[in-house]
């Protein structure tokens, strides 16, 4: 039975089925548990066959790695989803005007509502792009939200993802892999689809050409190349969207326009979505030692010839510091309160939250600021006296380089574990695609979960798996 | 399509030819040195010199054993031309290409790769042989039938086909000079009674000793091999069949060209220069004189398909 203190997605705390689930539990409970168990089995071999795998930085034996999937899917309620989409179409709309704003008037700056030093000497903000404007204003075409659900089942935002968010092509090869093994499951339970993501996604890149274009617009995806470690996404994307995967040795900037190597020739691209980070993106504006990037493609992009998605710059719409000051973006380019809570956070460059993080530690979660992966991060309830010590250290060093935020009791959503049904902490990334038309979240996600018991760390370099995750139709 | 996809799809299928011929002749060997006592060891050098890996060879082990000349042309990462090292770089290629092949092939590939990777990891008994390199054809006419089945007939499949018949045109001129020159002796002498087994084994490298019997019947001589090899056009291994591809898979690429590239004139000259005239002529110029300059020519055609679609920059 579900741990009592924290919210399980699948049984009331008196240990009655939620509705949500009904439909599910009656179809597995006529199951054989040594067929799903064989199932469970089956999927690993087939993940490995198409080649779904990731790349782990830093070890070289174990190049390419799955991610465990688990077969039990996480389930969501229309009414909630109605909740969630509201939440984050808000989100996003807030995020892209305050880009906007802080690559043009600052008019929040001016007005006082978040700090101007946490702009101006941010990493993530990015010089360059002061007074450019992308084509059709767009700044994020892609979203990642990551929400958490806590104790009484509300939905919080723990980090918004507005560079470059991966994980998509697991949603979909998971729903891929969930309608091969059980196609029976899905002509009983109407489950929304997420099958439309890549054309959705072709179709927001094309909406948003720089303005010069008349005829079909071409995109093309970019990538690091094949030891990147979201290397399968990129291809996927790229097939399932029927464009080419270009990497630097391809790309060369001709005549003012950026321009793919074919085999009659160069071709002009006018869109591309590029998975690789603002540093690298261009070795003659940015990073000069960047092995991947194009000289010259932010040249191009300024001078209105290109749409780079998402636009240089967004990461100081997902710093961690600034999550913090969230609420009041919301407020501030809405007008509305925000409908998605923020988890409280401590920002440890101010003096009293500093002192309260270092007399809390044992309780807290502390995350560097620009860190990622669940890397570089400290939990304070599993971590011994002496991680704590060394991480104050830090703490007092560079107090301007970590929050703090409160250990939350993520959700539960069982896997089908040996002894049977187990409960596991369960976090979700919905995918956010934005274009001329309007912000479209796709029904469903990222559920990732962490596969040891009691672990509250979901990250998939860390031993986290993946289930699919499923919006029930109205 | 891009240049550089062009370039992966070619090298792909290439290595997936290569790791094919190179089982196919460690099966021979093998078969020799079950069926004749003395002798086995030459046999192991003749078949490194084909795969063209004498002299690596050389450089790592100190003699020459069955044992270890089975090692470097199968399993070893040392040896670039070895079956799990064309495996590994094939697999390489496809995922580069990925998004040019079908689901079907790239999982044909990649289940390929993960059987080398399993059977091919640990050393081999010698009982273990016959059925590992019957896993191994297996597994590269899989990927072929996924290609034939599923691929779309269009510049992609082109590629595949061009880098295929390069490596097997090559692949067999190699066989039958090498060959030759092992037979060299009996070869001068026409119509001497010569050693069927070294004769057969030519035709067991090429997987022709059943099309050589329907062609020829039971009695083997170098002339109809010679002729069998090099110029007989439903012959799939032959030089004759494998440039008509070429040829074929080059005019498809370039019919919607405004000139026609070097490469074709390349791929038509070679026809015209090396093809045309009978087996008697060729035997009269030298026939090792004449296996290296195709050897030669079948590079330069390599070369010039790499520019003419800008398959680097």
């Amino acid at each position: 039975m579900p741990d009592i203190q924290c919210f399980d997605e699948m049984w009331t705390a008196d240990g009655t089925i939620r509705h949500t689930y009904q439909n599910f539990l009656n179809w597995f409970e006529q199951e054989d548990p040594k067929r799903l168990s064989r199932k469970q089995s089956e999927t690993e071999e087939l993940f490995r066959l198409t080649g779904i795998t990731f790349n782990v930085y830093g070890r070289e034996e174990a190049e390419e790695r799955l991610i465990p999937f688990d077969i039990i899917p996480r389930i969501i309620s229309a009414r909630d989803w109605r909740k969630i989409t509201r939440g984050i179409e808000q989100r996003v709309r807030a995020i892209n005007a305050f880009l906007h704003d802080i690559y043009h008037r600052q008019e929040i700056l001016r007005a006082n509502r978040i700090p101007k030093n946490l702009i101006s000497e941010n990493a993530a903000f990015l010089p360059q792009m002061i007074g450019v404007s992308p084509p059709c204003d767009i700044y994020t075409h892609i979203v990642g939200v990551d929400l958490v659900r806590t104790d009484q089942g509300e939905f919080y935002v723990l980090e918004d993802n507005a560079r470059t968010p991966s994980g998509v092509s697991y949603m979909l090869e998971n729903r891929e892999t969930m309608l091969q093994m059980f196609p029976e499951l899905f002509s009983q339970i109407n489950v929304r689809p997420v099958q439309t993501y890549p054309i959705d996604l072709l179709r927001s890149l094309a909406s948003s050409t720089p303005s010069a274009i008349s005829s079909k617009p071409t995109v093309a995806v970019l990538t690091p190349g094949i030891y990147n470690s979201a290397y399968f996404e990129h291809s996927f994307l790229a097939d399932e969207m029927g464009i080419e995967l270009v990497e630097k040795q391809d790309l060369r900037v001709i005549d003012g326009h950026l321009a793919m190597r074919t085999i009659q020739g160069y071709k002009r691209i006018d869109v591309i979505y590029r998975r690789i980070d603002d540093e690298y993106l261009d070795p003659l504006n940015f990073n000069p030692e960047s092995q991947i990037g194009v000289t010259g493609i932010f040249d191009v992009y300024r001078a209105g010839h290109l749409t780079i998605a998402n636009a240089p710059g967004t990461g100081i719409a997902d710093d961690k510091a600034i999550y913090s000051y969230m609420p009041e973006i919301i407020k501030f380019y809405t007008g509305e309160q925000p409908l998605l809570k923020n988890v409280p956070t401590w920002r440890c460059i101010e003096k009293d939250s500093l002192s309260y993080v270092l007399d809390h530690l044992p309780e807290l979660v502390v995350k560097e600021v620009h860190g990622s992966g669940g890397y570089g991060m400290l939990i304070g309830p599993t971590s011994n006296k002496r991680e704590i010590e060394d991480f104050k250290n830090k703490l007092k060093a560079q107090p301007g380089n970590y929050i703090a935020q409160p250990t939350l009791a993520l959700s539960t959503v069982p896997i089908l574990a040996e002894s049977g049904l187990s409960p596991r902490h369960v976090d979700l990334r919905p995918f956010v695609l934005v274009s001329t038309q309007g912000i479209t979240v796709t029904p469903g996600g990222l559920t990732r979960v962490a596969l040891e018991k009691g672990s509250l760390v979901v990250n998939s370099s860390q031993g986290g798996g993946t289930k699919d995750t499923w919006v029930l139709e109205e | 399509m891009l240049g550089r996809t062009a370039n992966g799809l070619f090298w792909m299928y290439r290595y997936l030819e290569r790791a094919e011929n190179t089982a196919r002749l460690v099966a021979t060997g093998q078969r020799i040195a079950l069926t004749r006592n003395r002798g086995a060891d030459d046999e192991w050098r003749s078949i490194l010199q084909t795969a063209a890996v004498n002299e690596s060879y050389n450089e790592y082990y100190p003699s020459l054993t069955q044992d270890s000349a089975i090692d470097w042309m199968l399993r070893s990462e040392e040896n670039p031309s070895s079956v799990f090292s064309c495996v590994v770089a094939a697999r390489q290629n496809a995922r580069m290409v990925r998004t040019a092949l079908t689901g079907e092939v790239w999982e044909a590939v990649n289940a390929f790769y993960m059987h080398c990777n399993s059977v091919l990891k640990r050393h081999l008994p010698e009982r273990d042989i016959p059925s590992t390199l019957i896993g191994i054809r297996q597994r590269t006419a899989l990927v072929r039938g996924m290609t034939h089945g599923t691929m779309l007939r269009n510049d992609i499949f082109d590629f595949a086909r061009l880098g295929t018949f390069l490596e097997r045109a090559d692949n067999t001129a190699r066989i039958l000079d090498v060959k030759y020159y092992v037979l060299l002796p009996s070869v001068t002498l026409v119509g001497s009674s010569i050693d069927n087994v070294q004769w057969e084994s030519i035709l067991r490298s090429v997987s022709a000793r059943g099309g050589f019997r329907m062609e020829y019947g039971g009695a083997i001589n170098s002339r109809d091999i010679a002729n069998f090899l090099i110029l007989d056009k439903r012959m799939p291994r032959s030089l004759a069949f494998c440039t008509s591809k070429l040829r074929d898979n080059l005019g498809y690429l370039t019919s919607t060209l405004n000139e026609v590239p070097p490469s074709y004139s390349q791929v038509e000259c070679i026809k015209k220069n090396c093809l045309m005239s009978g087996i008697e002529s060729i035997f009269e110029f030298g026939l090792h004189e004449y296996l290296q300059h195709f050897i030669m020519l079948l590079g330069n055609l390599s070369r010039q398909i790499e520019i003419d679609f800008q398959f680097c920059d």
